[in-house]
């Protein structure tokens, strides 16, 4: 029995020597560990041998058996180990820089811009509102103060539509009117502060070039409260625009000229490329022109039912306008203005997201 | 507007002020300035030389070389100027100083060396006549700096015109000059007048007839003119000013309106009899001084002598009354006429002119009188043996209420939001020239004339006045102090936002912007026309904004047009506002439009259409949790297709139209290509309601999958279908999917997937057949049946 084993065992360590892949392995395990194969065979033996041999040869059969078994593990684990390194080698290392542009969407870069500012405002607690595109002569006119024979309200600046009393909006103030009554009554009875911005396209008869448009958008906000000074407005103003420009900004005011403020502002921004030495984009003066504001002229109060004819300066409030256009041309270094409203894809589609 | 400084300083005494400084606070405190000269900055070393000899050049045929006397030395110096001769006293720039930003150096001409320059008047910067060099008075001692002669050196800033639109008293140095006094505390000077020295009772004959348009005219005869040249001072501030020298009297009338801000005209006295103010009772031909003619319209006030017309009221005087070099009577007129009749007629006649741009700002009707006095003044320190031949006639139809207005500290302070005092209020409103009558913080605040023409009516408007010196850099700045209360985004916001993220991100759209008209020729390119709708007032039919567009898709499908190159496949989007037609009342019916336009090259016709159907779901499900029907419809508008314009419903509601390109468009966009049209209406969409979520737990057990392969014949759709699987009655139906979609030219054959879940335990086969073998009874009646 012994020399038996030591024949196999020969056997086996020659036939292991010549295996390199799972298959082979596995019939090299078969041929000695099958129900067939050469241990069992081994084994069978073993009945035929007598009472006394029987114990010292089962022992040696166990662990011969052991013995090949765990060469089988190590062989397979050698080959599994090899079969890992194969793949991994005959991988393929991918060229990501080569250029994979699979379709993309964009965004208006008026959204962009305008949601920014509406998240900003947002925060601030004020109220986005959306106002038609088509108003009237009142709303857009006579309930801001202008009076019948400004030259705003000429043909020549303003589309009147053929449609009795209607125009297309100049301003987006036309919107203030209907915002003072939707949100008045709050005001008023739960002292709810009326804080609302809203933005909105604005046309104007303008011939069309690269730095004129007959059609832009506008963002104009209000606040509204028992005791709204300058004093907040400036502060409110520079808080808005340092979260607009993520930067300390710092404003200067001016006095301007609009028949539904008083007092009127304008309002300046310290160049931001410059930092106020002055250079191209300011026109070396420092400062960059960026959006009128003021105090709500006491009529358009009134005209918007928030005080009476007995208490005129009962409430008293805020108002800003911001060009949306420009903010967009200012942020991305669109030099054409046109581009905004004439559809080219490839000017827009780069406006991926943010 | 040009503003100079030395025409401030005889008004207002700024010795010691940083120049520069004080019209840096001008800008934040008045009006914007737009930009500031040095002027005389660049004259040096110019002296009064006298011409001691003049010879002609030896080679030349122009120039002359002469010897010029500059109290420190002779020069030879050669010359060109056809004036240049022996005797005279002129302007000398000797070699080492600068004319005009050029350096004076000593340089051979034509063979002669020059030594020096003599210089024009344009030379020195302080006129445009170029005609020889500067004639000075002979007794002016040789070697004086011409800069002690002439006023050269100034400081002149320039101030937007359209900040001064609400402020007439600025339109005149004096004006100006009041700010700088209230802005550095010195007191503004008294405008130097002369009286009328005439004693008779001899009157302009002045009647306005048209006492509307008309609120004042102030008129003086004056006889024995002599002088017809304007002292250099004068001439040159009207040149720093952007006006010109032409005659004395021309020139006192234009000085005095760049001082005051007062327009006036001076007629030639011989041309003058009656003066009459009235509009044409027709149209009738003026010839203006320019020598244009015009055809003034009824409502256009005009200035008559007798019935003859000799001027448009407040634009321009008529050629035959105008005074020249040699007048020597005129009729002086100053007045105030009504500030949109002006503009209207100036803007009518194309003719805006500097007097019609100060009147059309409401000037203040009291500084008639004062001009005239002025007038006067100037005209006798120019020419003292002027002779006035009449009283100053002065008829004034109508006046201005004076405004007083009360105003408390407490409101000012309340109004700025920080503590400005009493004291500080009642200086800063005296400054401006308010009359402020005050008892302790009470005041009562009479407005002056100059500001009561349409800008001060009001205790804000005062807040104004008291802000802006006080300086609103210099204001404490401060937050509100308010209630917390929730500002959530509206309904219409949400959808909004969700449908253009769905758009972009997922589909991968472009959002575009396009304008509200429909353009003729933008639209003619495809084979369409615009349809009838709302148009602009007075438009043409031709107009790029003429038009209302009734459909986004009348601007995307030429946007697609243009963007053929773009890409062989690509979408666009854009919400945005067409009219369609009018309401019962006769206003624009303004619907806010959600336009959906794919193109492509790759993918057929029926994909596109597919994946508009997937984009319509999406946006209902996303936002409404709602399905959506479709039934197909009959085309609306031209670039419809006949057979595949279908409308999309959600809650019974319509909310938009689906359609493929009609073939006659189609063609004309690009050969081979296939577009897809969704438009939405989003104001229908927003009021559609929206399901609740509901959450189905899910089960814990496996769910039974049974694919059925059907044939279906022509004219079944997939909704027919469905009713054959209605949910309600299988209730552990909890999935039904299309695996695989098999069109041939004879059959059309799908494969459904369907599958079966139970909460508490695993649906046997049996079980699933027999729900299976439902389904399929129902299918046979319509005729779809199992592929063999």
């Amino acid at each position: 029995m012994k020399d038996r084993i030591k024949e196999l065992k020969e056997k086996f360590s020659a036939q292991l020597g010549t295996v390199y892949d799972q298959k082979s392995l596995e019939e090299l395990r078969l041929a000695f560990l099958s129900k067939k194969g050469h241990v069992s065979a081994l084994m069978s033996e073993l009945a035929k041998l007598p009472g006394d041999q029987k114990k010292e040869a089962g022992a040696l059969i166990n662990s011969f058996k052991q013995e090949i078994s765990a060469h089988f593990d190590e062989k397979m684990e050698q080959i599994r180990k090899a079969e890992e390194e194969r793949l991994i080698n005959s991988a393929e290392s991918y060229d990501e820089s080569l250029p994979e542009e699979r379709a993309r969407g964009s965004y208006h870069p008026i959204t962009l811009v305008q949601r920014e500012l509406e998240d900003i405002f947002g925060s601030m607690g004020f109220d986005v509102e959306d106002y038609s595109e088509i108003v009237d002569d009142y709303h857009c006119f006579e309930a801001l103060n202008i009076p019948p024979y400004h030259p705003a309200r000429d043909m020549q600046d303003t589309y009147y539509l053929s449609t009795p009393n209607q125009l297309l909006k100049s301003h987006t103030s036309a919107a203030q009117n209907s915002i003072m009554h939707k949100y008045g009554p709050l005001l008023k009875e739960k002292g709810r502060p009326i804080r609302a911005v809203f933005p909105g396209r604005c046309f104007r008869n303008e011939d069309i070039d690269a730095c004129h448009e007959n059609t832009f958008f506008q963002m104009e906000g209000i606040m509204i409260d028992k005791n709204i000074s300058i004093s907040n407005l400036i502060y409110f103003m520079k808080t808005m625009l340092s979260e607009v420009f993520e930067r300390d900004v710092t404003v200067r005011l001016r006095p301007g000229f609009f028949p539904f403020v008083e007092p009127g502002f304008e309002l300046d921004i310290q160049c931001l490329i410059c930092g106020g030495k002055g250079c191209s984009s300011c026109k070396d003066s420092g400062w960059l022109e960026l959006c009128p504001c003021g105090m709500i002229h006491p009529n358009v109060l009134k005209y918007g039912g928030i005080n009476s004819e007995e208490d005129p300066y009962e409430y008293t409030g805020f108002a800003f306008g911001l060009g949306l256009t420009r903010l967009a041309m200012m942020k991305y270094g669109v030099k054409d203005i046109r581009t905004f409203n004439e559809g080219d894809l490839n000017a827009l589609s780069q406006f991926v997201s943010k | 507007m040009f503003v100079s400084m030395n025409w401030i300083r005889d008004f207002v005494d700024l010795e010691g002020e940083d120049i520069e400084k004080l019209i840096q606070r001008f800008t934040l405190s008045t009006a914007e300035v737009e930009g500031i000269q040095y002027k005389g900055s660049d004259i040096k070393e110019v002296v009064a030389g006298k011409i001691i000899s003049c010879e002609d050049h030896p080679d030349s045929d122009h120039l002359h070389v002469l010897k010029v006397d500059a109290g420190d030395g002779i020069y030879d110096v050669v010359c060109g100027a056809p004036n240049a001769r022996c005797g005279i006293t002129t302007a000398f720039a000797k070699t080492g100083g600068s004319v005009g930003g050029m350096k004076i150096k000593s340089a051979k001409l034509r063979g002669v060396v020059s030594n020096g320059m003599c210089c024009s008047t344009k030379e020195l910067g302080i006129s445009d006549d170029h005609e020889g060099i500067m004639e000075l008075d002979d007794d002016i001692a040789c070697g004086t700096d011409i800069k002690t002669i002439f006023p050269i050196d100034d400081v002149i800033f320039e101030v937007d015109n359209k900040s001064l639109t609400n402020r007439p008293d600025l339109w005149g140095h004096y004006g100006i000059a009041r700010e700088f006094a209230a802005l550095t505390g010195h007191p503004l000077k008294e405008l130097p007048v002369m009286e009328n020295p005439y004693d008779g009772d001899a009157k302009v004959n002045v009647t306005i007839a048209n006492k509307d348009l008309c609120f004042r005219y102030t008129s003086i005869r004056i006889e024995n003119i002599t002088k017809h040249v304007s002292p250099m001072q004068m001439q040159i501030r009207l040149y720093y000013c952007g006006s010109r020298a032409i005659n004395l009297l021309a020139d006192i009338t234009n000085y005095i309106m760049l001082e005051l801000g007062q327009p006036m005209h001076a007629f030639d006295g011989h041309f003058i009899d009656s003066i009459v103010v009235d509009t044409p009772k027709e149209n009738i031909n003026f010839t203006t001084l320019d020598g244009n003619s015009h055809e003034i319209t009824p409502d256009t006030l005009m200035i008559y002598n007798n019935d003859t017309a000799v001027a448009i009221a407040g634009i321009m005087g008529g050629l035959d009354s105008e005074i020249t070099a040699d007048t020597d009577t005129l009729v002086l007129e100053s007045a105030n006429f009504d500030g949109v009749c002006v503009r209207k007629s100036a803007s009518r006649l194309g003719l805006r002119t500097d007097a019609s741009a100060r009147y059309e700002k409401t000037l203040d009707p009291e500084m008639t009188l004062t001009a005239v006095k002025r007038f006067l003044k100037l005209l006798y320190d120019a020419d003292p043996g002027i002779k006035c031949a009449s009283e100053v006639t002065d008829v004034y139809v109508k006046h201005y209420p004076t405004i007083t207005i009360p105003i408390n500290k407490a409101f000012v302070d309340r109004y700025t939001g920080i503590d400005i005092s009493a004291d500080r209020i009642e200086a800063t409103l005296s400054s401006l020239g308010f009359d402020v009558k005050r008892s302790g913080d009470e005041m009562n605040v009479t407005v002056p004339s100059y500001r009561a023409t349409k800008d001060i009516s009001m205790q804000a408007d005062l807040v104004e006045e008291i802000t802006r010196i006080y300086g609103y850099d210099n204001f404490e700045i401060k937050t509100t102090f308010e209630p917390l209360l929730p500002a959530r985004k509206t309904a219409r916001k949400i959808n909004e936002n969700n449908i253009k993220d769905a758009l972009v991100r997922r589909f991968c759209l472009h959002e575009v912007h396009s304008r509200i008209w429909c353009d003729p020729d933008d639209l003619r390119d495809l084979g369409l026309s615009p349809e009838d709708n709302v148009r602009l007032l007075g438009s043409s039919e031709e107009s790029e904004t003429g038009i209302l567009r009734t459909s986004l898709m009348q601007c995307l499908l030429p946007f697609v047009y243009k963007n053929r190159s773009f890409d062989d496949s690509f979408g666009i989007f854009e919400i945005g506002r067409c009219v369609r037609n009018t309401k019962a009342d006769g206003t624009a019916d303004e619907r806010r439009n959600l336009g959906v336009l794919l193109y492509s090259k790759e993918e057929s016709e029926k994909s596109l259409y597919m994946t508009a159907v997937d984009i319509i779901n999406t946006v209902f499900s996303e936002n409404k949790h709602l399905r959506v029907e479709y039934k197909k419809t009959q085309p609306e508008h031209a670039w419809q297709h006949p057979k595949n314009t279908t409308e999309f419903y959600a809650e019974g509601k319509m909310a938009g139209t689906l359609n493929t390109l009609h073939p006659a468009i189609l063609k004309k966009i690009a050969k081979n290509c296939a577009i897809v049209c969704i438009e939405m209406d989003m104001d229908v969409f927003d009021a559609i309601g929206s399901c609740d979520l509901e959450f189905n737990e899910p089960s814990r057990f496996p769910a039974v999958d049974y694919d059925l392969s059907l044939v279906v014949p022509e004219g079944v759709r997939f909704d027919d279908m469905e009713q054959c699987w209605d949910r309600k009655d299988n209730p552990e139906l909890s999935k039904v999917k299309v695996i695989d979609i098999y069109d041939s030219e004879d059959t059309k054959s799908i494969t459904i997937r369907f599958s079966f879940v139970l909460d508490d335990r695993t649906l046997t086969g049996e079980e699933v057949q027999k729900r299976i073998d439902v389904i399929l009874n129902k299918l046979e009646q319509k005729n779809v049946r199992l592929r063999s």
